[in-house]
């Protein structure tokens, strides 16, 4: 085909409009919302002294901290999903939620404690942690690459591992509120491990599914 | 240089308030500087230079296609530039090389005069054949017989509507299976 008549083809084309990034983005993360929901509730559930932890600052520090990093990781992705963007400058965002996890660790330290440090560190739940977060996180990241595809990525890889961040960040916050360890060097061992996993995957999985 | 950058950006908040003659002028504006971009791009990697049209139609399909993520109140250019690279690299990817693309090779110099060239390539033609019939129809219709969207669909009994759909997914499934390749 000559490339004039492909700039005519596409200049009749012109009339289309495609949605913007962030709506479908929002969109497929709120198709795939009630999904992980569901695997949550039927195999976890809240726990049940919930409004009793309600008390515990620790307890909601978790929420923040997971809310914050898939906010951040929210903004950084439809960021990236613009051909000339870079990290550069946004990837501070990022580094929000671990501040504030660092300093519910610092807070935490100058409390008198039960319990030792390692024993909080390690809690009773650190394998349901590593397998749950994922799991739930699967169809989230699923949504999170469905919705990125109608971006254009420079780097498939790094937007596909944002994607990862972004749901393990929203399955880590169903996830707390099953959790009985509230401890900050609890979440900030295995969430972070948990976290790490799905980001992979999402790294993987983008430099796939993300090229445009 | 700075001149025809700004006016790119013009032309292509024209295009996107909805100015087909606009954006049929922006894309014949970019396409020199997207040729020689893709050449230097190819001769630098070694490869011959007769693929350069490929790479230029290429870049023309996704900057149709991602055009929404362009930001109206960002100059034109520099994301231009970043998709033509982009699809730089994908080609030599595909021919097994794994090559630096220098972020100049398409910034580097725009051609005041625009050599008036006309260039065909084969990737996409080959594709063509492979999509629904009806797509294909419409597609060639448009492209090949230029045709506009009016009177292909009075040549297929079809509403406009239903011409425009059809056209955007064969160009859509055409990025897509070129991407495949």
């Amino acid at each position: 085909m000559e490339t004039e008549q492909l700039i005519r083809t596409l200049a009749a084309d012109n009339l289309h409009r495609a949605r913007p990034v962030g709506l479908v983005l929002t969109t497929a993360l709120l198709a795939a919302a009630p999904v992980s929901m569901a695997m949550f509730l039927a195999t976890l559930g809240v726990r049940p002294d919930v409004m009793t932890a309600m008390h515990n600052p620790f307890f909601d520090l978790k929420f923040v901290v997971t809310l914050a990093l898939a906010i951040s990781a929210i903004a950084v992705s439809l960021h990236l999903s613009r051909p000339e963007a870079s990290l550069k400058g946004w990837a501070w965002l990022l580094l929000v939620p671990a501040g504030i996890l660092a300093a519910g660790i610092a807070s935490e330290m100058m409390m008198p404690q039960r319990l030792p440090m390692l024993t909080r560190l390690i809690g009773s739940n650190s394998r349901t942690c590593m397998t749950a977060i994922p799991l739930i996180s699967l169809p989230l990241l699923a949504g999170a690459l469905i919705g990125l595809r109608h971006g254009a990525p420079a780097r498939p890889a790094v937007a596909g591992a944002i994607a990862g961040l972004l749901s393990a960040g929203l399955a880590a916050t169903l996830y707390a509120s099953h959790c009985t360890d509230d401890s900050p060097l609890f979440v900030a061992t295995w969430y972070t491990v948990a976290t790490a996993l799905v980001t992979a995957i999402g790294a993987l999985a983008g430099s796939k599914l993300l090229r445009f | 240089m700075r001149e025809t950058e700004d006016e790119w950006t013009g032309l292509m908040r024209l295009a996107i308030s909805g100015d087909g003659t606009a954006y049929h002028r922006l894309l014949k504006a970019v396409t020199p500087v997207l040729r020689a971009g893709a050449r230097r791009g190819l001769a630098r990697a070694g490869q011959p230079i007769d693929q350069s049209e490929d790479i230029v139609q290429e870049i023309l399909l996704a900057v149709h296609l991602k055009r929404h993520t362009w930001d109206a109140n960002a100059p034109f250019a520099p994301w231009l530039f970043a998709i033509a690279r982009n699809k730089l690299i994908d080609q030599l990817r595909r021919r097994g090389r794994r090559v630096f693309v220098n972020i100049d090779d398409f910034a580097e110099t725009i051609p005041d005069e625009p050599a008036a060239e006309t260039a065909s390539a084969g990737e996409i033609a080959a594709q063509l054949q492979s999509l629904p019939a009806r797509q294909r129809d419409v597609l060639q219709s448009i492209a090949v017989e230029s045709a506009s969207i009016k009177d292909t669909a009075a040549k297929f009994a079809m509403s406009e509507g239903a011409v425009r759909v059809a056209l955007h997914r064969a160009l859509a499934s055409l990025t897509a299976k070129l991407r495949e390749q």
